[in-house]
């Protein structure tokens, strides 16, 4: 603390994020790990989909870390020869794709309509609300079971059922923040100045509801991912020859008592994937909002100074 | 207080009658009856008597004024997979979840108050590391993975309790420790955030300067101010088990709503799904309710 009298310069929005970052170091392990799933997403299937789809009737069920198989082994085999460790990476970029367009399609709904109910009469938000309702309590199993027998099953509908379930969410975050929101001084001095609507929206609301969301829509990522893995287990989600995670779990789940390893490890990686994204949430928490900031910056400089 | 109720009840009937619309047809949707409680080989008379006795034959408004009219009756119809009224079906299921829920959710509040409480009392100390680093697994677990993983090991492996079904308490005990995780994991990170900002308030500085020991002061000073934000996420996870915890009733063949509630889809025994919707839509409004009079309860302040 001897440069008391000097203040220094802001720093850039990105070395200070990534500052706020180094500080906790769970978030930073979070942040890798994802990192990671996220190349396997991209990569994966192009890298691998040849070896986990080859069957090897000689390895059915090989347990797990017999090294002489090869690194793809490693994790042992399913029932039908194919590599476990192979099978997960593919199995990533259904995964995170389905929780992914879920995440983005009913944030943006939601926060539309969110916006929307708060802003406009009481009426509008009234309708919207109810509606909110309606879909809250409408069974998602049932929806999930008529997209399937409607439209078939397949991962862009599987994102249609997740997103149209998870969008009261966002809409009743977004609307109790509006309502408080838009009664601030400098919503009215814009209304004062002639601004439109979609303006005052869009423009002076938005940014500041934006940071709560984005912390929700981390948290909510994680949830969607298991209620896909829960409907995949049920056998209403995904089917085969896709593969997700969820599914991995239920396939092994009739080898259970002889082959533990088939369904463990995709559940192993659902688990470390969505505490990943609860500590991402955790930290963004504090890191996106002003008035909490200073706690990461804060032991940031107290290290510093005590290496 | 009556007129609270009243705007409340209103509101909510609106929803329902909503959701009993859209179910109603949507679940329609999924295909016919005789499909599939006839054998593929019967014949097109068959079938057509089938839906005769059923009632599947009109058109569907038909169907719909006539469900509606009994509806007003107080007959939800009957049940298709099992030949006995819809609503004894699904009170007798209600009934079970009625009871894994209430056991799950007192063991859960006692619990997450407790731990949380301890947890904040002394925020980044060592027991504070370890509840929060297992409460965030125990939020970000897979519940069926869970389950499956807790059959290997405690009925399969050590063989101490049975895999699946019910008869005796040692059925419970698998159930109610899986549906535990989850909620237990959230609530006690709610009761943690909510305790820190109660225990730095002015009130609690007061009562140490007094003297007042520790566990009072978390206990009674801090803790009723806390709860607040902890009884809205106790009703959330209270509701979403009252729904039926369908994934782990079906793993442990547990008699509840919710496996009820995918078998009669899957089997499109509609008259049962759209009875077990309505029941546990009031058990959850009376559930809001209760939850409404517990935060007047707490908080004077709060009038309704």
């Amino acid at each position: 603390m001897s440069h008391i009298d000097t203040i220094p310069d802001e720093p850039k929005p990105l070395v200070r994020f990534a500052r706020m970052l180094w500080a906790d170091k769970f978030a930073l392990a979070a942040v890798l790990f994802l990192l990671t799933v996220l190349v396997l997403a991209v990569a994966g299937p192009h890298w691998l989909d040849g070896a986990a789809q080859k069957q090897n009737l000689r390895g059915r069920n090989a347990p797990p870390f017999e090294w002489e198989r090869g690194w793809l082994w490693v994790l042992g085999a399913d029932a039908l020869g194919r590599p476990l460790l192979a099978r997960i990476i593919v199995a990533t970029q259904n995964t995170m794709m389905i929780a992914a367009g879920a995440v983005v399609c009913s944030a943006a709904i939601g926060t539309v309509l969110g916006l929307i109910a708060g802003y406009a009469g009481k009426r509008t938000g009234e309708v919207i609300l109810r509606l909110a309702d309606v879909i809250m309590s409408f069974p998602s199993l049932l929806l999930a079971v008529v997209v399937l027998y409607i439209l078939g099953p397949s991962v862009g509908n599987l994102i249609v059922v997740l997103s149209i379930t998870r969008i009261p969410v966002y809409l009743r975050t977004t609307r109790a923040e509006v309502l408080e929101v838009r009664e601030r001084m400098f919503v009215q001095a814009a209304k004062v100045m002639g601004a439109s609507g979609p303006r005052i929206i869009f423009r002076h609301i938005l940014p500041v509801v934006l940071p709560t969301l984005t912390t929700i829509a981390t948290l909510d990522f994680a949830f969607v991912m298991l209620a896909e893995s829960s409907l995949s287990f049920l056998g209403i989600g995904i089917q085969p020859p896709d593969i997700t995670w969820g599914l991995m779990i239920a396939q092994g789940k009739q080898y259970l008592t002889t082959a533990w390893w088939l369904s463990f490890w995709p559940g192993l990686a659902i688990i470390l994937t969505t505490l990943s994204l609860n500590l991402l949430s955790n930290w963004m928490r504090i890191a996106l909002d002003p008035v909490q900031r200073w706690r990461l910056e804060m032991r940031q400089t107290r290290k510093g100074e005590t290496a | 207080m009556i007129p609270f109720i009243r705007k409340r009840a209103f509101a909510s009937l609106v929803s329902l009658i909503l959701l009993i619309v859209a179910v109603f047809f949507l679940s329609r949707l999924t295909g016919d009856p005789a499909a599939l409680y006839l054998p593929s080989e019967a014949s097109e008379e068959m079938r057509q008597q089938f839906r005769e006795v059923h009632g599947l034959n009109d058109p569907i408004m038909v169907q719909f004024g006539r469900y509606v009219w009994d509806l007003l009756h107080l007959d939800m119809g009957e049940s298709i997979r099992k030949a006995r009224p819809a609503f004894d079906v699904v009170a007798e299921a209600f009934w079970w979840t009625l009871q894994l829920a209430l056991i799950t959710m007192t063991l859960v509040t006692g619990a997450a108050i407790v731990i949380g409480s301890l947890a904040a009392f002394r925020a980044g100390g060592f027991f504070d590391r370890v509840a929060s680093v297992t409460s965030l697994i125990g939020a970000s677990a897979p519940d069926f993975w869970v389950a499956i993983v807790a059959i290997v090991v405690f009925a399969v492996g050590l063989g101490w309790l049975p895999t699946s079904g019910t008869g005796s308490v040692w059925h419970w005990i698998l159930p109610i420790a899986v549906l535990f995780i989850r909620p237990f994991g959230l609530i006690v990170q709610v009761v943690r955030g909510s305790m820190i900002t109660a225990l730095s308030s002015a009130y609690v500085k007061t009562a140490r300067a007094k003297g007042v020991k520790a566990r009072p002061i978390i206990f009674v000073h801090a803790l009723r101010n806390a709860m607040l934000p902890v009884i809205t996420v106790i009703g959330d996870q209270a509701a979403a088990l009252l729904n039926g915890a369908v994934v782990i009733e079906t793993i442990f063949g547990f008699p509840g709503v919710g496996k009820l509630m995918i078998d009669s889809i899957l089997q499109r025994d509609f008259n049962v799904v759209l009875a077990a919707i309505m029941i546990t839509a009031v058990a959850i409004f009376l559930m809001n309710l209760l939850i409404d009079l517990a935060y007047s309860a707490l908080d004077p302040r709060i009038r309704h």
